[in-house]
């Protein structure tokens, strides 16, 4: 099972549901941390980082003496990355996105490949909980194969809960893509909202079932509430403004850690998930009449 | 000789566009003057990024030799220079008085880009 941390809004606390839904489910969780931009999921766990592991992208260098101006490989790219002009092949390797088009296709193999750090994967623990996070090179603009190296250490075993960035762009679609289920954390705000219709607007195409926890559900009005019912979306769990998990939060505690009566909303909300991903799959597998 | 410059519009007598890869049309005249080629430059006006390397890429397959435009990027400087295309920035008006100015010796060229790289 797959579950995926989305919000549109940034700072509505997909963080804090995150790691309490992890944490709530102990030894059967990992937590990936795909927000690589700035990750902190590790702020709330602490884990024990057990392991760092560099990733790059290949992106192109040419040798000039094999290069005969053919051009081939700046018709490929779609980003500009090289091309051949004048009386020579340039390369620009910030704009590579590394899919090796251009190594392929060079009919004198003049194209070898030179890697670009993109960051890290990091993996170790807390407590029982398996932890991930990828952490991308400060300046490095590319933050989606980071994300697909973060995701190459989804434990199958395991229910993953993938932390995802804010936004609705491809860091995000990357980061929910092949998830069974998106929790859309937001507010009650004309901000949540606005930012949460994006983010759902930019899901949907994927098909992925998606529901919303409401945090800080008492404060603002009632316009997501109301959306909510509109799109059909599921509100699976409302957490009401409280002081107590505000100080936790700003000393770097978990949710669950200031207010452990919430690991039963937790699992419950897990349960509701899984029987909604279950019962998703039964409909599907039905015969179309 | 083929001189180009960036524009907002199709004639010798629109105002110039200051960016390069992201202007609508380029116009290529011959040092007499001349309206020569109008490119569409509507495909680079979209890119999300390189627009500038693409920009130089076509005014380089055209034999171009002189660039007057507003603003140049270190990425399209760096393929114009390599193309061996001469680069007239910080230019403004309508075309052909850019043209003009460059005919009679008034156009300095840069030595390097004038405007920062688009994220």
């Amino acid at each position: 099972m797959k579950i995926a941390v989305a919000s549109g809004k940034g700072g509505t606390g997909k963080t804090t549901v995150a790691t309490s839904l992890a944490a709530s489910l102990g030894r059967r969780a990992q937590i990936l941390d795909c927000d690589v931009e700035e990750p902190n999921c590790h702020i709330l766990m602490s884990p024990e980082i057990e392991s760092s592991e560099a990733i790059t992208l290949s992106t192109p260098l040419v040798d000039m003496s094999k290069c005969n101006l053919c051009g081939k490989c700046g018709e490929v790219c779609n980003f500009s990355a090289i091309l051949t002009i004048g009386k020579t092949t340039l390369t620009f390797p910030e704009m590579c996105h590394g899919c090796g088009g251009c190594m392929l296709l060079c009919p004198e193999k003049a194209i070898s490949e030179t890697p670009r750090e993109l960051g890290a994967v990091e993996t170790g623990s807390f407590e029982d909980v398996e932890f991930v996070q990828g952490r991308i090179r400060i300046g490095e603009a590319m933050a989606p194969p980071l994300i697909k190296a973060v995701k190459n250490r989804l434990n199958p075993n395991k229910i993953a809960i993938l932390d995802a960035p804010p936004g609705a762009s491809c860091p995000v679609i990357n980061t929910v893509k092949g998830s069974d289920f998106v929790i859309m954390v937001t507010e009650p705000t004309p901000f949540g909202l606005h930012d949460l219709r994006i983010a759902v607007e930019a899901i949907e195409p994927l098909g992925i079932p998606m529901g919303v926890v409401l945090n800080r559900s008492d404060i603002g009005d009632h316009e997501v509430q109301t959306y909510c019912g509109e799109a059909r979306l599921p509100l699976m769990l409302q957490i009401p403004f409280d002081r107590q998990i505000a100080e936790g939060y700003s000393r770097g505690k978990m949710l669950i850690q200031t207010n452990p009566d919430y690991v039963e909303k937790f699992i419950g909300l897990f349960e509701d998930v899984s029987r909604f991903v279950r019962k998703r799959s039964e409909t599907k597998q039905e015969p179309q009449s | 000789m083929k001189i180009a410059i960036t524009s907002s519009g199709k004639s010798l007598d629109s105002p110039m566009d200051p960016r390069f890869g992201r202007a609508p049309y380029i116009i290529i005249a011959n040092d007499a003057g001349e309206l020569l080629e109008v490119i569409d430059n509507a495909a680079n006006v979209n890119a999300m990024r390189g627009a500038g390397i693409q920009a130089a890429k076509s005014l380089a397959d055209r034999g171009v030799s002189v660039l007057l435009t507003g603003h140049c990027g270190p990425n399209a400087f760096t393929a114009l220079q390599s193309a061996g295309i001469k680069v007239g920035s910080d230019q403004s008006g309508v075309v052909k008085d850019a043209l003009e100015k460059y005919r009679n010796g008034g156009v300095n060229f840069a030595n390097g880009p004038n405007a920062e790289a688009h994220w």
